[in-house]
This record gives structure tokens, C-alpha cells and sequence, in this order.
């Protein structure tokens, strides 16, 4: 035994004599991943969070939230002798007076956008495997909340600075809550502390920032990992892949090695982007006063759909008895995006509520396989998307030489049309390649090979596929539609009345497929002529 | 898939294809090749480190580099950035390039099973709670279960009534702003009262109210008075007798607060008389008293109206009659 | 001479509506510019000649190439027709900033008059600058070298200037921004500081005009500086990326951040051979 195998060998056995830990590290070390680029997703979350942590950590030791005027005496010389905020002044002084400390700023921006971007797609890919299904319901809840709490987060975050973009932000925040029927002008006195601006609110939003969402997201993101963990991870289908089972690397050395080695390169990734690529320079921007603005006031992008919705209200208020409602904030300020955020959330139960399928599933489907909930996703990103397209209009106007007029009636009449349209040609795109997958399996791949037969016919050259290739293609189940709304037993029409019948709809549509290769079609081409 | 209907299934399962072994397997050459860039990527990250150091100590931190792409940039940040990123990534792909090549790549059967607990532990499970819950006699005796309910539900009031004190209560302050009849109009930033013939046709002014020597100004001041004033040639004016009353010779002035969400209103088009909301777009005709023509916001701007005192200077005839800024609740006009 | 001009006005406004009016007007058009621009071309040779012109020739001189150039649309007086303005009292100013940043004359009526290369030289300039001004008094054209604004401007209280007067159209950074129905507030970087000056001073196209009893010759001299910082200003965070702001930067979050990830990603986690 070698002088190191002992000393690890005496670790090992002091901290299992005080904690009885042995048996769940074997467990532990031994657990197996499987390996699939778009499981690393979610890992580019996680670790972009850690690199927040530190970053933002490090951006504390400088930061003054404060609202005191203070007069800046720096060294970004046209700024000097202009009156800002403690704030503003602090955030100047990290970029230009602390080194590295712009790097870090620069650092702890970009992983705040890459951390939104990954989450979204970690979200998306969750999504469209069906890797939220039984029984993990509960992680994609989670999820939910954790991208609700980083974009809050995210949006503190910029504002802290109190440069003229962020208090731009909360000028328009501070509108939503003011437009919050009943109670709207006692909760922005109370957040502002008077009269918006005041002379508080960066100093709460810190404690909010720094403290709070970061402590609940912490706490959220150990439940979800802790059930990734417990339920094991879900898997491609694939040979021998099967519901019972879990086919990848174990934790030690592999997984260990990879997941450490890729927390070092999102970071480096992040130090990349802070080196050569200026963000937020808030010194260009000037400290906020509710007087000055500037053209192209924009969010960060996951705010951006959410401004874009806004500019995208018609312009309706109700004034009666002395009281008004701001139908033209609350309408996509708050009820569209809380009408988004909760079917988001209760997606996986209104899937098992259309399907009936409440089973386990620990394997995935492939997109296509599933063309009713890929149409959806597609739908509401489509939605997302012409919303965020909107809340850059003013800059897409002057890059592409467009009228602002236009993209605004552009996005207005897309926002209802184009996800509808998405959803049937994401369904008809799904069933084409079930399709395709179903000729290949029969007939075989395309090989683009043309051969002569003797008689002068041209024929395709098909290449069946390997077994496993073929497997992977039919691996998927075919449920049938469920029966209900029809006649009962007792002659009874649709005992279920209206949320019955919406019932069979949903199911038969989320259960339109085309029909895989039978065995008995499997069997008679192998006995045919072909 | 259920096991069900297994036998409907086209093909069987084939199982986990073999294992298939790598060069670094099989060859020790490759596998002493993989090795040393295994290192050499280590090595990078440790001279990502060395040009950190040199980046934080030796490049002043006022040192200007021109690069293509980037323009004339700051040498000290760009080096100490690249200098961490190299140190980290190469860190990261020296230990990725370490397991795919060298640490064993069988892949591993493990099992599941299914979450739900066996029968027999579920049953014990409710049995547990019925029992403590009858031990604990909660049924037997309401008055305890009323009484608690209500301690519980009282509780929630105390962390409530503790936040009251975040801030005032709104009262009539978002009526009000430090206009008042006579007050005067001074240009923003510069305090200087403004003539009437300072202002040029097709001429703007960003004008705050004058306040007495040693009243400062706020934000929040400025989020509630800021005004812009613009003058237009007197017939473009649509206006009813009354609103063409609150203009002077022509100039017309305006709440510079968004009646939608409150950004400054300022974009002001000397050819079509409009004005524009950078923030979303809504549009105001100013010579129909900046009714809404496009954008979101649902009301126009308030019109302040204006008039010069006997020095000639401009001043507010009048406080602005209604709420400037986006709307609230108990907002009372339309 | 009168008669015939009635003559030939009332032909055009016969033959308007002519289905070959339209092409024929362009090739006219064309033809019009190439010659005018061969003569201004000589006529600047000859210019830089004779130097000496004193200012009568030079008002003469502008009324020339007033009635070559531009009367077409200003009108033969320069009272303006349609959508084209008087110009009568906006001043040299005026015609210096919109012919010296090849705004005027505009090469297509439908859009914004955009900047470009100058169809007249700098004579030509000064001499249609001078003709304007003698129809009424307006605006005087600067120099650059008359502009102290090195000397005489404030960088800091030109950022808060600007940010109060000019960030709203053109943006925080001073790159430009959208307004109403396709037409934009151009970017203020890299143009001459008397264009700066004379734009405020004369508001031209849907910019407003900032007189000096309201923004004075000082306070537009800081603003000035601080364009002229602003223009200069190295990136010191790295590529500037456009400094449009968050748009530009979620792109490349997503693109070149997230990209670059997912492309290590898909390398980590395929099998080595």
C-alpha cells in the first residue's frame, strides 16, 4: 500500500467512524450518469449560479447601496463633479478604480445572461422530451419557480447600478405595481419608501438581491438536485435502455472528472466573454434621473418579451367612480404573464389529465414522438419570441431600416396569429418524420445509390438499418385515445357533460400519431420478396 | 414501454451494443500520447495564471491597445480577463480530456425502482399519522382546535403589520406636483427663467418649476414636475377654447412623465408635431393636446397651462389639473 | 419672358399625369444632375481661381446653383412647395449643415433626407449658404475653428446636456434611435462639431430647434466635448459591441456564451475513439 493509498484510506475511515457515511458514499460514488450533451444544460445552470456567488461576492466588498447624493471625484473624468447616487458612484468605482473589478462586473453580467439562457433551454429540452413526466413533476415546479426568481433576480441585479438604463426599468416597474388595483399606490410607497424615486429602494432591493432570492434559489436548487438525485436521472431510449433501468458512467472517477472539469470551463467560458466583451457600461449611461432617458431603452433579454408585450397593449383604461384600471399594464404587465407562468407550471398534471397517463417514466421521447406536446412548446415559444422581437423594435427599426409602426402591427396581429400557425406546422413537421421514421425502419435508409436492374429499371439502393438504429425507432409506445363523451353503459350521452368532452378532444388530438411498423409488417417483409 | 404489450412491439430490445475499446485501450502509445496533452493543457491553464499576475502587477491599468475587432481597448482588463479565462478553461478541458481518454469508459448498469412505496410501508405510513393524530387527541377536543386556528391564523398579522412602516401612505401626494399659479419655468439643467422669445418655432425647452432659494431638488421632484415646452405657429394648434387658453403665443407645455409607465416623454418631431415615447412607443399629437395616436398609453399628457408675469417671464397659470405620470387606483380623472 | 414661362408650366401641368411623364421626369432628372454636376465641377476649378470674389458674387453665385440645384423643390425663390420647406430665414446655418453633410439636395423625396457625400464643395456651400441668408436674416454657418469647445466646454456637464436634451432621439451612447413611422435620429458620432452646433441651433428635419436663450453657446459647447469624448472614448470592458445595450449583449449571451458551452458540451459527452 502506498504512502497516498493509506492516507486516503485513513480519511475515509476517520470521517466513517463519525458519521456512519460508508455505505451511502459506496452508493454514492458508484451512482451512474447517463451521458448526453443536452444533460449538461442544466449543469451550465448550476454552475453559472456558483460563478454568480463568487462574482457577485466579490462585487460586495465595494458596492455601496446607498441612495446618498454624493458628488463622484473619480477617475472617469466626464463624470467628475456630477451629483449621483453612493450607488452609481460605487459601481463606477469597482469599473474603473478596483482591479479586475470591471472584469468581475463584466463577469458577473454575463453569467447572469448565460444562467437565464441555459435555464431556458434547459427548460425547453425538459420539456420537449417529456423529462417532466411522473414522477418528476415536482423538479419541473421547481424549475418553474427558479426561472420566475432568476428573472427577478436578474432584473434587481441590473438595477443596482442606478445608472439611467436600470432606473429607466424601474420607473417602469414601479408603474406595474402603482397600475395593481385596490392596494397599487400604497405598495410602491411602501417599496419606494415615498414618492418614486425616494431615497431607499436601492438599498432594499440589495438586501433582496444579495440575500434573499439568492437564499431561496440556493434552497430550491438543492431540493432539485437532491430529487435528481433520488429519482436518477432520466435516459434516451435506446438498446438496452429500458424504464427500469439507468445505462451510463459512474460518479468515480468519470462523471466527477467531467462535471469538475466543465464547472471550469463555464467559468473560463464567462472570464472569456468579461475579458473581450463590454457590458452594461454604465459609465457611458450616466446616474438615473426620472428627467433624462435615452432612445433604444431596452431590458435585459429575459425581460425583453415582457417590455415587448407591454409596448404591444392597446391602449385601454377604465376610468369610472373616481377610480381608474390600467387594462394596458395589467394586461401584459401581470395577467398574461401569470397565465403563462402557472399552465407552465401544471403542464406535466394537464398532460396526465389529456393522456390519462399517469404511469412512470423514466426514459424519453423523442420530440416527434410525441407531436402534440412539441406543437404546444413550439406554440408558446413562438408566442415568446415575436413578444421579445417586439420589445426590440425600436432597434430592429433602425438596423433594418423598419418603421417602428410596422413591427409594432407586426407583432400586435402575430402575437394572436403566428403561434396557432407554429402549433399545426410543428404537429404536420412531427408526423412527417414518424413517417419517415416508419419507411426507414420497413424499407431501410436512402442510400442515394441508383442501381440499373437488367431489364432498364432504376431503382434507389435501401440500406436496412442495424438493429439498434431500428430499435431506437420504435421504441416508443403508441397509447390510444381515451374513451370518454361517448354514450355510457346506461345509454347515458357523455356522462361527463362539457369537461368530458373537451377531455376526448385533447386526448385524440395529443394522441395523433402515425402509426409504427406492426411485427406482423415486420414479418412479411422479412418473408417477402424485398 | 409496460410489459403489457411487449408482444405488439415490432423489434425486440438487442441490448447494449459492446463495448467498444478506444485507442488509448489498446495503444500505449496513444494512450501515453493522450497523456501528455492531458498536460499540456494543464500547462496552459498554469501560463493563463502566470499572465494574470503579470496583467494585475505590470500592466497600468490606464494601458490603451488598438485590435481589430475591438477598437482602441483597455490592455490591463482585456490581459487580466484572458489571463483568468485561460487559467480556468484549460483547467477544465485538461480534466475532460483526462476522463474521455483515460479513465474507463464502460458504461454501467444501474436500476431503478419505481418511487412508490410498498403497500404494506404506506399503510404503516397513514397508520402513523392517524394514530399521533388521535394521540394527540385534536378531534376529541375543539376547543383547542378552534383556538389554535385562530392563534395560527392571527399569527400571519404580526411579520404583516411589522413591514407598515416601509413607507408613507400615499395620501393625495400623487396629485400634486410643486407647480403652482405663478410659479416659473426654468430651463433644466441651468435654472434660468424663460421669455417667451427665447423660444424659437419648432423650438423645445426641458423646463423644471422654479423653486425658492434653498429648496433643493429631488428625484423624486423631477419624477413628478419635469415639463417640456414647444412652440409651434399658433394656427397648427387643434385645440377647444379652453385648452388654447393654457398656451402662450404658441408655446405649449406638457408633463414630460409618460401617462403609461412614466419614462420621459421627449422625442419631440418638429415636422409632424409628434411626440414619442422612447420606452414603448406611444405617440402624442401635440397640436391636439397630446392625444394618444399610437403606442399603449390611454391617456394624454397633462397640459400645464402657462402664461407670463409682469417681468415677461413664463410661469404656470395654473397647478396641472390632473395626476401626472402612469396611472393608480384611485387615479380620478380620465 | 413671363408669358413663356406660364407657357411652359401650364405644358407640365398638362402632360403631368403622362404615362410616360414619370420615366421621362427621371431621365431629365439624371440627365440634369450629370450636367450640373460636370459644370459645379468646373465652376469649382475656376472658383479656385478666382478666390477673391467678394460677398455679392458670392450671393450670386448661390442664386445660380440655387436655381440649378435645388429650386426644383424649394421653388424658384426658395418659398418652398409641398413637402419641401421655405427656406426663407433659416439662416447659412441651415444650408450649411444640410448641403455640407450631403443631406440636401435629398436623393429620394419618400425618406428622410440621410447623411452622405456632399454634392456641392465647400465654395459652392458657402456660396448657396450666403444667397439664403440674404433673403432673411437667420442663423449664421460656424466654423470649427470658431467653435472653442476644447477650451470652452465641460465634458461632465455635456454628458448631463445631453442626456436631458439629446438622449431621448439619440440614444445614451449617441448611437441613434428610432422615431415615429421609419424615420430615425441619426447617430451624432463622427460629425464635425459645427454640424453639431448648427443642428441645434437650427433643428433640422423633425429635430427640434435648442435656440441659444434656451441652451446656451456654452452649454452647447459642452455638449459638444462630450460627443467628441464619447466618440473617442476607447471600450474599456472590450468589444463595444455596437453600444446599443442589452439587445446586442443577450445576442451574444446566447450565441457566442451558451453556444460556445453547448458546442464543449457535445464534445465532452461523445465517446473517444
Amino acid at each position: 500500500m502506498s504512502a497516498r493509498e493509506r492516507v486516503a484510506g485513513g480519511t475515509a475511515s476517520f470521517i466513517d467512524e463519525r458519521t456512519g457515511a460508508a455505505k451511502w458514499m459506496k452508493k454514492t460514488l458508484t451512482k451512474v450518469f447517463p451521458d448526453h450533451w443536452s444533460f449538461m444544460l442544466g449543469e451550465i445552470v448550476m454552475y453559472s449560479f456558483v460563478i454568480l456567488l463568487l462574482s457577485g461576492t466579490f462585487l460586495t466588498f465595494w458596492f455601496d447601496p446607498s441612495m446618498r447624493e454624493v458628488e463622484y471625484e473619480g477617475s472617469y473624468e466626464p463624470l467628475n463633479g456630477i451629483k449621483m447616487s453612493a450607488a452609481y458612484a460605487s459601481a463606477l468605482h469597482i469599473s474603473f478604480d478596483v482591479r479586475g473589478g470591471l472584469l468581475m462586473r463584466q463577469i458577473h453580467h454575463w453569467a447572469a445572461l448565460i444562467f437565464m439562457a441555459a435555464m431556458v433551454v434547459h427548460m425547453m429540452r425538459v420539456f420537449f422530451t417529456g423529462a417532466f413526466r411522473k414522477p418528476r413533476e415536482l423538479n419541473w415546479i421547481i424549475g418553474v419557480a427558479l426561472l420566475t426568481l432568476g428573472i427577478v433576480e436578474g432584473f434587481l441585479g441590473y438595477s443596482l447600478p442606478d445608472d439611467l438604463l436600470s432606473g429607466t426599468g424601474i420607473r417602469i416597474a414601479e408603474a406595474i405595481i402603482q397600475a395593481i388595483p385596490v392596494v397599487g399606490s400604497y405598495l410602491s410607497y411602501f417599496i419606494f419608501g415615498g414618492a418614486f424615486p425616494g431615497e431607499m429602494f436601492i438599498q432594499r432591493i440589495y438586501a433582496v438581491h444579495i440575500l434573499l432570492i439568492p437564499g431561496i434559489m440556493l434552497a430550491l436548487i438543492t431540493a432539485h438536485l437532491m430529487l435528481v438525485w433520488y429519482q436518477k436521472h432520466t435516459q434516451y431510449p435506446g438498446p438496452g435502455r429500458t424504464e427500469k433501468n439507468v445505462v451510463g458512467y459512474p460518479l468515480m472517477p468519470v462523471y466527477m472528472a467531467k462535471a469538475g472539469g466543465f464547472f471550469f470551463i463555464v467559468f473560463g467560458v464567462t472570464a472569456f466573454l468579461g475579458a473581450v466583451a463590454q457590458i452594461n457600461p454604465i459609465w457611458i449611461y450616466g446616474p438615473y434621473n426620472p428627467g433624462q432617458i435615452g432612445a433604444g431603452s431596452q431590458p435585459d433579454w429575459y425581460m425583453g418579451w415582457l417590455d415587448g408585450l407591454v409596448r404591444a397593449a392597446p391602449p385601454i383604461e377604465t376610468h369610472a367612480f373616481g377610480i381608474t384600471i390600467s387594462w394596458n399594464i395589467l394586461i401584459p404587465g401581470l395577467i398574461i404573464p401569470g397565465i403563462i407562468f402557472t399552465l407552465m407550471a401544471f403542464y406535466p398534471f394537464i398532460e396526465q389529465w389529456m393522456t390519462g397517463d399517469k404511469r412512470e417514466h423514466h426514459v424519453l421521447d423523442r420530440p416527434r414522438n410525441n407531436p402534440n406536446r412539441t406543437a404546444i412548446g413550439a406554440m408558446s415559444l413562438t408566442f415568446t419570441l415575436v413578444s421579445l422581437i417586439n420589445g426590440g423594435n425600436d432597434l430592429l427599426a433602425t438596423h433594418f431600416d423598419l418603421s417602428i409602426n410596422q413591427i409594432m402591427w407586426f407583432s400586435r396581429i402575430g402575437l394572436i396569429v403566428l403561434p396557432p400557425i407554429a402549433f399545426v406546422i410543428t404537429k404536420r413537421i412531427c408526423l412527417s418524420l414518424q413517417r419517415a421514421d416508419r419507411e426507414k425502419v420497413l424499407h431501410g435508409r436512402e442510400t442515394g445509390r441508383l442501381v440499373m436492374l437488367p431489364h432498364g429499371e432504376f431503382i434507389e439502393v435501401h440500406e436496412p438499418l442495424s438493429p439498434e438504429k431500428a430499435y431506437v425507432l420504435t421504441a416508443h409506445e403508441q397509447l390510444p385515445a381515451l374513451e370518454i363523451g361517448e354514450a355510457d353503459e346506461n345509454g347515458v350521452a357523455n356522462p361527463q357533460g362539457f369537461k368530458g368532452k373537451l377531455r376526448a378532444r385533447m386526448s385524440k388530438a395529443s394522441q395523433e400519431q402515425i402509426s409504427k411498423p406492426t411485427p406482423k409488417e415486420m414479418l412479411e417483409l422479412e418473408d417477402g420478396h424485398h | 414501454m409496460s410489459e403489457t404489450n411487449r408482444e405488439l412491439e415490432p423489434l425486440s430490445d438487442p441490448g447494449l451494443p459492446e463495448h467498444v475499446h478506444r485507442k488509448t485501450d489498446v495503444d500505449p502509445l496513444a494512450a501515453k500520447k493522450a497523456e501528455r496533452q492531458v498536460s499540456i493543457l494543464f500547462t496552459l491553464s498554469a501560463l493563463g495564471t502566470i499572465l494574470f499576475v503579470y496583467a494585475y502587477v505590470w500592466i497600468p491599468e490606464d494601458t490603451l491597445i488598438f485590435l481589430p475587432l475591438f477598437n482602441v481597448t483597455n490592455a490591463h482588463q482585456l490581459f487580466l480577463g484572458l489571463g483568468l479565462a485561460m487559467a480556468l478553461f484549460f483547467i477544465g478541458m485538461g480534466a475532460v480530456h483526462w476522463a474521455k481518454t483515460l479513465m474507463p469508459d464502460h458504461e454501467v448498469v444501474d436500476y431503478r425502482k419505481e418511487q412508490r412505496s410498498k403497500d404494506e410501508d404506506r399503510a404503516a405510513f397513514v397508520a402513523t399519522v392517524k394514530d399521533g393524530a388521535a394521540q394527540a387527541g385534536l378531534g376529541r377536543r375543539p376547543l383547542i382546535k378552534r383556538s389554535l386556528g385562530l392563534a395560527l391564523g392571527l399569527v400571519g398579522i404580526s411579520p404583516i403589520l411589522l413591514l407598515r412602516d416601509l413607507g408613507p401612505l400615499p395620501e393625495n401626494d400623487l396629485n400634486e406636483t410643486n407647480w403652482k399659479a405663478g410659479t416659473r419655468l426654468v430651463t433644466d439643467p441651468g435654472d434660468r427663467p424663460i421669455r417667451p422669445s427665447d423660444l424659437e418655432v419648432g423650438g423645445v425647452a426641458q423646463v423644471q418649476p422654479e423653486f425658492p432659494a434653498g429648496k433643493v431638488r429631488h428625484l423624486d421632484d423631477i419624477a413628478q414636475d419635469s415639463v417640456l415646452l414647444i412652440r409651434i405657429r399658433p394656427e397648427e394648434f387643434n385645440l377647444d377654447a379652453e385648452r388654447l387658453s393654457w398656451t402662450y403665443e404658441g408655446i405649449i407645455a406638457f408633463s414630460k412623465i409618460c401617462s403609461h409607465m412614466g419614462c420621459a416623454v421627449a422625442l419631440y418631431e418638429q415636422t409632424t408635431k409628434h411626440l414619442l415615447c422612447p420606452c414603448h412607443q406611444s405617440t402624442f399629437d401635440v397640436t391636439r393636446a397630446a392625444k394618444v395616436i399610437f403606442g399603449p398609453a390611454a391617456r394624454p399628457l397633462p397640459q400645464l397651462a402657462i402664461t407670463v408675469d409682469n417681468e415677461g417671464y413664463l410661469v404656470a397659470k395654473a397647478p396641472f389639473n390632473e395626476a401626472v405620470g402612469p396611472s393608480f387606483w384611485g387615479r380620478d380623472s380620465q | 419672358m413671363g408669358k413663356s414661362v406660364n407657357k411652359f408650366f401650364g405644358f407640365i401641368s398638362r402632360y403631368r399625369r403622362h404615362r410616360f411623364a414619370g420615366p421621362l421626369m427621371l431621365l431629365s432628372g439624371l440627365l440634369f444632375a450629370g450636367i450640373g454636376y460636370t459644370v459645379a465641377h468646373a465652376a469649382t476649378e475656376e472658383v479656385q481661381v478666382v478666390l477673391s470674389s467678394d460677398k455679392a458674387s458670392l450671393i450670386s453665385e448661390g442664386k445660380e446653383i440655387f436655381a440649378r440645384g435645388c429650386s426644383s423643390c424649394h421653388g424658384l425663390n426658395a418659398e418652398g412647395a409641398g413637402a419641401a420647406p421655405s427656406l426663407i430665414g433659416v439662416g447659412a446655418a441651415s444650408v450649411d449643415f444640410q448641403v455640407a453633410t450631403g443631406r440636401m439636395p435629398m436623393a429620394d423625396m419618400s425618406q428622410q433626407a440621410m447623411r452622405k457625400d456632399p454634392v456641392y464643395d465647400e465654395r459652392e456651400t458657402a456660396a448657396l449658404a450666403a444667397y439664403v441668408a440674404s433673403l432673411a436674416p437667420g442663423p449664421a454657418a460656424v466654423t470649427n475653428e470658431e467653435l472653442f469647445w476644447e477650451r470652452d466646454g465641460n465634458t461632465a456637464e455635456g454628458g448631463e446636456l445631453f442626456r436631458t436634451n439629446c438622449a431621448m432621439c439619440h440614444n445614451l451612447a449617441g448611437q441613434g434611435g428610432a422615431l415615429t413611422q421609419g424615420k430615425y435620429a441619426p447617430t451624432v458620432m463622427g460629425v464635425e462639431p459645427k454640424h453639431i452646433y448648427e443642428a441645434m441651433v437650427t433643428g433640422p428635419q423633425a429635430m427640434p430647434v435648442f435656440a441659444n436663450s434656451v441652451l446656451t453657446h456654452e452649454e452647447k459647447l459642452s455638449i459638444i466635448k462630450w460627443i467628441k469624448f464619447v466618440e473617442t472614448e476607447p471600450s474599456q470592458g472590450g468589444a463595444a459591441l455596437g453600444r446599443v445595450g442589452p439587445v446586442t449583449e443577450g445576442a451574444v449571451g446566447f450565441i457566442l456564451g451558451l453556444g460556445i458551452l453547448i458546442g464543449i458540451a457535445v464534445w465532452l459527452t461523445t465517446k473517444a475513439r
